[in-house]
């Protein structure tokens, strides 16, 4: 039975969580390796850590973060935030991680997508596609974190990363991010219909109805959510089980 | 000690990392010396099928696998390295495999989206020390294209749905190999590690 994916996302400056991450029995809240071992244990299926780093010259300390994490997490993580080029890549993979996340860097030099698929393999290369409403069924792809418009359709932008070699989609809606009104349904299930390839859901989760909705709704794969989980509203345990009385197939971690 | 083969594909930080985290001494090398110098030995990877026999062929590691599983002594296949002990694969065609066990490696049909990427859950094939202490219906994380199609049953040592049955984990003796990542399968995975380190 294939399941549907919980993945907690977690942002990291300075190769440290940060955004008032508030679980009990945690000794340091700013710890990624703690944190990471702590979902690992409640039974998150994936992490992803979004480096928000914004000094170039601290940039580094997310490739020793990822080292860390690596050496004491053993589920699929993948990091993403500032990757920029085929070294970075291979820097990060090096690391232990998992997969990488590319954003902006993929937008501006699409032939990346193409050229990491080959040497790294699709399996690690996750396209982040941060989408916005213009019209109805249209969307458009912005980046640098949503500051900057691409006139690119998100739909066919979607299709593209596919041919280029990308092995999975993680969408966020920039008009429902942050808002905790639940995931953008129409976006996520027109993405989903577009490619054949595992579709990450983010933005705009605020209760566990709107991770079975999306799920339920749309064919996405996985669901992204930050704050449902860090501010302990709900434990990634209880996520599951509300998702599998709902009919959802989740990994039960007391097999 | 337990040698992890480097032939130049993919990952292989995080096998090494877990056999770390469990307290076994282990080493990554190309060097055949070296990796003849371990107790077992493991065949990780990522990539494509074609490129990876190249690598291995270039590395001259292929005839001392061939003589260390002949010999009987303990090897594990991870993901590529599963599909890489099988005769063919229809990522490469015309290119042969390590041609261990008997069969082909084939894509997954229309119907599925492809990859198959997440956690699905194991059915057993038969028993094995590999197995010890795992519940049959564990989850275990996935991510490929292919799997692979033994043409004898005997080498089946566990199954998982997608869209079809296939086999997710094969072995003969102490040839082991998994389709699936171990070493990124939380709990459960560490115990198949530790129990591949005790063969």
């Amino acid at each position: 039975m294939h399941c549907v994916r919980i993945i907690p996302c977690l942002d990291v400056d300075k190769g440290r969580v940060v955004k008032g991450i508030n679980f009990v029995d945690i000794r340091d809240a700013g710890d990624p390796v703690e944190l990471g071992a702590v979902y690992d244990a409640e039974g998150a299926d994936e992490l992803v850590f979004l480096d928000i780093t914004a000094s170039h010259e601290q940039r580094g300390l997310v490739f020793e973060m990822a080292s860390h994490v690596a050496e004491k997490v053993f589920i699929p993580f993948t990091v993403g935030g500032g990757i920029r080029d085929a070294d970075d890549i291979r820097r990060m993979l090096a690391t232990g991680s998992d997969k990488i996340s590319l954003n902006t860097a993929a937008v501006q030099n699409p032939q990346l997508i193409a050229s990491s698929a080959r040497r790294f393999g699709s399996q690690c290369v996750v396209i982040a596609i941060d989408a916005k409403m213009r019209s109805a069924e249209h969307w458009e792809v912005v980046i640098h974190g949503g500051r900057t418009p691409t006139g690119i359709d998100a739909i066919e932008w979607a299709r593209k990363v596919e041919s280029l070699g990308a092995g999975e989609i993680l969408l966020t809606s920039m008009d429902r991010d942050g808002t905790k009104e639940g995931y953008d349904i129409p976006l996520t299930r027109a993405i989903c219909e577009a490619v054949n390839l595992p579709v990450i859901a983010s933005g705009g989760a605020g209760n566990l109805d709107h991770l079975a909705d999306v799920i339920s709704q749309t064919g996405a794969d996985a669901v992204l959510a930050a704050s449902i989980f860090h501010y302990g509203e709900y434990s990634i345990k209880e996520a599951k089980e509300f998702l599998a009385d709902k009919g959802i197939p989740v990994r039960k971690t007391d097999a | 000690m337990i040698g992890i083969i480097d032939y130049g594909m993919g990952n292989l930080r995080s096998v090494e990392k877990a056999f770390a985290f469990l307290g076994h001494e282990v080493f990554v090398t190309s060097d055949v010396a070296r990796l003849l110098s371990a107790r077992a030995m493991v065949l990780p990877g990522v990539g494509a099928f074609g490129d990876a026999m190249r690598e291995l062929q270039e590395r001259n590691l292929v005839e001392p696998i061939l003589q260390w599983v002949r010999d009987g002594r303990p090897f594990l296949g991870i993901c590529l390295g599963c599909q890489l002990l099988f005769d063919a694969s229809e990522e490469s065609p015309g290119i042969g495999g390590l041609g261990i066990i008997p069969g082909e490696v084939v894509r997954f049909p229309n119907g599925v989206k492809v990859p198959h990427m997440g956690w699905n859950d194991l059915g057993f094939g038969k028993s094995h020390p590999i197995l010890d202490g795992v519940k049959e219906g564990s989850f275990f994380y996935f991510v490929h294209s292919y799997y692979v199609r033994p043409k004898a049953d005997e080498h089946i040592l566990t199954v998982t749905d997608y869209g079809s049955r296939f086999a997710s984990g094969v072995s003969s003796g102490k040839l082991v190999a998994f389709q699936f990542h171990p070493e990124k399968s939380s709990d459960t995975g560490l115990r198949l590690l530790d129990n591949f380190a005790g063969l």
